[in-house]
């Protein structure tokens, strides 16, 4: 009896022993595929980074990908405010506050229609509201590609050819399809008894909104600046065809920077303009990471 | 209007009902604006490519001509097939590297979000600046192939984007490394749909890791799979960014895209007509995968709504 207890123990220790190492050796397996992959993500960046503060001698000599042996702060200020861009030696800077300037009205703007108008399309539903909403939705859909043409004569009719308002015109139109999708799937899940019994006590549209919709969207409201933000600071289409010269934004700006490689690459302050012109939209994204990827997720799946 | 049921009958006064037509009032800009974005928009640059038009937009109308140039233009033979090859490549290694990265990341592992952050940080930046960093790594004299050879590996050749067999494939990986993440976020959310009970039940039932996953998991997350394959679809048509930072079509016209196509007739050219033709195909090329997916999901909806 005593052995046939010990015995059965012993084939469950080394059960244990047998599942215990072979989650060990999974274990091993799944961090060290992670960390592999890891590496290649990582490194693009650190070659950017870590290239910005290297001399330019050093890296023709070891390659942009090897550690630093020197360390300035040179090429940061050159890309900044001295480098010559298409024959504008003034750096990325106005480049960058154009972007700037077009990208806070643009996302303002778009997501503030989106809110109402996805609030129209789920609580004020009037006869053809969804065709209306079924025709918004192709706009998410549209390559720009299409409307390059329409829009360089629209812009030119309006005065606003070459301009940064024209690119703010654009974003808002290009982006109310989203915003409004956004917008209405939040709103449609908030229940039509909350708004009767407001409506009972004298709240009228405007009322309901602020006092009952707008507190509901903060989640909606995040996710909504924070995908407009991304994806109008990283167009490039609009940027290069619409706009030229000083009127361009950044990314426009970055293109034109290496296409004008010389004999000779700056890469330490390419890296520093490209990371200038890459800075906001990753800052949003550390920041507010969660909502950027649930932004993604709901803008595709619709 | 759904909810001005009990309170339309309580007041006919002017008042009332220029009340009851605000949100109308309100929404119609955007109407039109939508209205003439997608419709208007999308018709001139049809017309357009049914005109004479050159370097300026004029409306003689010449029929199919553009679209007969454009189909008997070796570049464009180029583009399209640069564009099937690229999506066949883009998109099932984007999925499957995606699937796997979500697999890892649901096993459970310490600090997720940290790896979960390594991977998506890609999304964030543009494919400018992405495409630019690449290009200088595939740059044989400073990047990936400069570091190899330094290593030792001397006869190591690793130069894409000034080979024309194979610049291609410096816009295929890279475009993955960009869009891995995404499909990883939508196949991780539609792992952790998975009811937590049935992995269980197969466990029970001694089924390993692996079958676990490729009997019971997968086929429960199906529909993530085709709208994954959809989103990833719509990104490679659209493909022009990536394009114009690694290899601005190069080298000669090797890595031409429908994209870069309309561009360069368009705005380097001056064949504004062909540009348009090119650009309708391109919405052509979108709706052939859109229309089928949109039918699709209406009718996974009334299936859905029949079983109740």
């Amino acid at each position: 009896m005593a052995d046939a207890v010990l015995t059965a123990a012993g084939v469950e220790d080394r059960e244990a022993a047998i599942a215990s190492r072979r989650r060990l050796i999974s274990r091993i397996v799944i961090y060290g595929l992670l960390g592999l992959i890891s590496i290649i993500y990582i490194v693009p960046f650190l070659v950017v980074f870590l290239n910005s503060f290297r001399t330019n001698e050093e890296i023709g000599q070891l390659g942009l990908i090897s550690l630093p042996r020197s360390f300035r702060l040179d090429a940061w200020p050159t890309a900044w405010s001295d480098f010559c861009i298409g024959g504008q030696c003034d750096g990325v800077a106005r480049y960058f506050w154009n972007s700037v300037a077009m990208v806070i009205p643009a996302t303002i703007i778009s997501t503030a229609l989106g809110a109402i108008n996805g609030y129209i399309l789920s609580k004020w539903k009037f006869p053809g509201s969804e065709i209306v909403f079924g025709f918004m939705l192709l706009g998410v859909f549209m390559p720009g590609q299409i409307a390059l043409l329409p829009w360089a004569f629209t812009l030119g009719q309006l005065g606003l050819a070459n301009s940064v308002y024209g690119l703010i015109l654009v974003h808002c139109i290009q982006g109310l399809s989203f915003t409004t999708l956004f917008f209405r799937n939040y709103y449609v899940s908030v229940p039509d008894d909350l708004l009767k019994a407001a409506r009972i006590d004298g709240a009228g549209f405007w009322r309901i909104f602020w006092k009952i919709m707008i507190p509901l969207s903060p989640p909606i409201i995040i996710v909504t600046v924070i995908w407009q933000f991304t994806g109008i600071w990283n167009e490039y289409l609009f940027g290069v065809v619409l706009n030229s010269g000083s009127n361009q934004p950044i990314t426009a700006a970055l293109v034109a920077l290496s296409m004008s490689g010389t004999s000779v690459r700056t890469y330490d302050v390419m890296s520093a303009a490209v990371l200038i012109g890459a800075l906001p939209p990753l800052l949003v994204y550390f920041f507010g990471g969660k909502y950027f990827v649930r932004g993604l997720t709901q803008g595709a799946i619709k | 209007m759904a909810m001005t049921g009990q309170s339309v009958s309580t007041g006919t006064s002017t008042w009332d009902r220029i009340k009851k037509w605000t949100p109308i009032f309100i929404i119609a800009p955007s109407i039109v604006a939508s209205f003439v974005y997608v419709f208007v928009f999308a018709g001139w640059t049809f017309y357009i490519s049914l005109s004479d038009s050159t370097l300026l937009p004029s409306y003689g109308f010449k029929g199919l001509e553009n679209y007969i140039s454009l189909w008997t233009n070796r570049r464009w033979s180029v583009a399209y097939t640069n564009l099937l090859y690229f999506s066949l490549f883009y998109v099932t290694i984007s999925m499957a590297f995606g699937l796997l990265l979500a697999i890892l990341i649901d096993q459970r592992i310490r600090a997720e979000s940290f790896w979960r952050t390594i991977f998506l940080y890609p999304l964030a930046v543009s494919f400018i600046a992405t495409g630019t960093v690449w290009q200088w790594l595939y740059n044989p004299s400073s990047g990936i192939q400069f570091l190899v050879n330094a290593m030792g590996w001397t006869d190591f050749q690793f130069a894409l984007t000034s080979d024309r067999k194979n610049a291609i494939w410096a816009i295929i990986i890279t475009g993955i490394w960009g869009s891995a993440g995404f499909s990883m976020a939508l196949f991780l959310a539609g792992l952790r749909s998975v009811d937590p009970d049935i992995i269980k039940a197969a466990q029970i039932d001694g089924a390993g890791w692996f079958r676990t996953y490729r009997k019971v998991v997968l086929p429960t997350i199906g529909p993530i799979f085709i709208a994954v394959a959809v989103v990833l679809l719509q990104f490679a048509i659209k493909t022009f960014d990536l394009a114009v930072a690694l290899t601005n079509s190069g080298p000669g016209i090797s890595t031409t895209f429908p994209a870069t196509y309309v561009y360069d007739f368009m705005f380097q050219r001056g064949e504004i007509g062909e540009g348009a033709a090119a650009a309708m195909m391109v919405l052509a090329a979108l709706a052939i995968v859109l229309v089928p997916y949109s039918l699709y999901l209406v009718w996974r909806k009334r299936r859905e709504a029949n079983n109740g």
